[in-house]
């Protein structure tokens, strides 16, 4: 069996007096995308915070690809390959699509041939490619947020809530991108509330609640149990087909 | 050749570049259109401020930094001429080693600052610029025997910097060389990693870029393009003291000046200081004129006496941030 690319053991998160991440334990294979799923308030952002080091683990272990991050700064974990894409997509406004694009490329110069690619995935990139960020829709910025984070082969995208407040066109515009995304191998990890999103796309699934994590499996077989969705969710994916 | 020499940074507004090409065009030909030693004086000071609020952008409009020490590093450029030259006399060398002095202790304060005080949050770093600034403040009055006290210290430069014309031109082509310099430094790859840190700093770390590296950087090179600028002033006034460089009064002049030439532009930097330097010198002027003509109307010769030209250039700048609250610069570039 390979290692998995992240391996989570028993993290605990404290922010402030509040004890949000209360032992947290999953995995995420190697090359496939991971949904991480649950209710408002879970733990889901602030487990992706504890691997970026932007939230300092309390208790446990984090691995990226046999390497321990635990108690990593954040700029390191960036360093060994983990982009992270924020639930309020985090773009610089005052910079152009290009400038985003090269802060991001660490070797101060994005590879053509991935930025070709990275255009044909969101071509709004290109059309926009010297407009300033901040002047772009809620939509062009994500997926400028996104074309960001894959602007060099990552070995761990974290991605938090891809699709929030878009459009159903814009979705269907990311659900195609994801699907290029996973056909390059790259291992994701993806926080998600839209369930059909999370379901056309998720190999295996982490189920949150109250800080711990209470199911792990195939999306499959999760998108195939409606009792277990109501249980775990608190409603089944076939009452919203 | 433009394009290179301006680091592809154009005033992007042709009304900016109109103003930017008087104000370089008045001060490369100062001693000629402008003949006295008070215009020299003002152009001279106009030179250095230009550069001394450049430098300050960086870290405040680049950077998102705000520091209350620049005027501390201004202030050891001026010390570190006037204490050598007043020391070791009027030699070449004097002057490169009270330079050299100067760069080399305002990098090495600039640096331990900023790996020491950089990592806590924008409020405790102003907090711990001020009283590094205040201790050089209060130091620089006390050691009366090597700094003048609060005197300050008069000194002679070697015989060629005697020549106010060849004065005024290096002051000038150093601080335009610099000037071009903090430019190229704002629009290279650095300044678009300063400008990420300055919009979303957790972002900005999240990518991989190490905050406080950058902004200890930004720091030292701000810290020495002060620095320079003091070595000028110092050279152009043949004097330095605590009231032309290390006064907290010119720590809000450089603010004022920023803010009103356009925060995070280094033209607002031009304009900011031409703008303030000249209030500065000839607001008193304007205002005796006026006085003079509207002589025997009720109250308004009164108002506009010239002894009230600080009330009137407080009124400017009132009016400058109420209207151009993002800078002349970004008013003129909308």
């Amino acid at each position: 069996m390979p290692e998995p690319m992240l391996a989570i053991a028993g993290v605990n998160t404290h922010i402030g007096q509040y004890h949000i991440l209360q032992g947290v334990d999953f995995e995420v294979p190697r090359g496939g995308l991971t949904m991480l799923l649950g209710r408002n308030g879970a733990g889901k952002t602030t487990c992706l915070r504890t691997i970026m080091g932007l939230w300092r683990a309390s208790a446990g272990s984090i691995r990226v690809d046999g390497h321990d991050i635990t108690r990593a700064a954040t700029p390191d974990v960036a360093q060994l390959g983990v982009a992270y894409v924020p639930e309020n997509m985090g773009i610089f406004a005052g910079l152009t699509v290009e400038e985003n694009l090269r802060l991001a490329a660490r070797a101060g110069e994005p590879d053509a041939s991935r930025l070709e690619w990275i255009w044909r995935l969101f071509p709004a990139m290109k059309t926009f490619w010297h407009g300033l960020a901040g002047n772009l829709s809620g939509g062009q910025k994500q997926m400028l947020a996104i074309a960001r984070a894959i602007v060099e082969p990552r070995r761990l995208l974290l991605v938090d809530e891809p699709t929030k407040g878009l459009a159903p066109a814009i979705i269907a515009n990311m659900v195609e991108a994801f699907r290029e995304l996973k056909r390059t191998d790259t291992t994701m990890l993806v926080v998600e509330q839209n369930f059909h999103f999370a379901r056309s796309l998720g190999d295996t699934v982490a189920v949150m609640d109250s800080g711990r994590i209470v199911h792990t499996g195939r999306m499959d077989a999760l998108a195939a149990d409606a009792a277990l969705q109501t249980r775990l969710l608190g409603l089944s994916l076939d009452a919203h087909q | 050749m433009l394009f290179r020499l301006l680091s592809g940074d154009f005033p992007r507004s042709r009304a900016l570049t109109v103003v930017l090409i008087a104000i370089l065009a008045g001060l490369a030909l100062a001693p000629f259109i402008f003949p006295g030693t008070r215009s020299l004086n003002v152009a001279a000071k106009v030179a250095v401020f230009v550069l001394l609020v450049a430098s300050y952008d960086l870290l405040l409009g680049y950077t998102g930094i705000v520091s209350f020490a620049h005027t501390m590093f201004f202030g050891i450029g001026g010390y570190g001429v006037g204490i050598a030259m007043a020391k070791m006399g009027a030699s070449w060398g004097a002057l490169a080693l009270g330079i050299f002095a100067a760069l080399a202790l305002s990098l090495a304060i600039a640096l331990a600052i900023g790996l020491l005080s950089l990592r806590v949050r924008a409020i405790f770093f102003a907090m711990i610029t001020l009283a590094v600034a205040s201790f050089f403040q209060i130091l620089a009055s006390q050691m009366s025997p090597v700094t003048g006290g609060e005197d300050g210290l008069s000194f002679r430069l070697p015989e060629l910097l005697r020549e106010r014309l060849v004065a005024y031109y290096v002051v000038l082509g150093v601080a335009l060389a610099l000037f071009l310099a903090l430019l190229r430094v704002v629009n290279s790859p650095f300044g678009r990693v300063l400008l990420a840190i300055r919009e979303n700093e957790f972002r900005a770390e999240a990518i991989g870029y190490r905050l406080v590296n950058y902004r200890t950087v930004a720091n030292c090179l701000a810290a020495l393009g002060a620095t320079v600028a003091g070595v000028l002033y110092a050279i152009w006034l043949r004097y330095t003291g605590p009231d032309t460089t290390l006064s907290f009064n010119i720590m809000i002049d450089i603010l004022l000046m920023v803010v009103i030439g356009g925060m995070g532009t280094m033209y607002g930097a031009v304009l900011g200081a031409t703008l303030f330097v000249v209030a500065q010198n000839y607001l008193q002027d304007l205002m005796k004129l006026a006085s003079g003509s509207l002589e025997g109307l009720p109250l308004l010769p009164a108002l506009l006496h010239p002894d009230r030209w600080l009330l009137w250039l407080g009124v400017l700048f009132i009016l400058c941030v109420y209207y151009f609250p993002a800078g002349i610069v970004g008013r003129l570039r909308r």
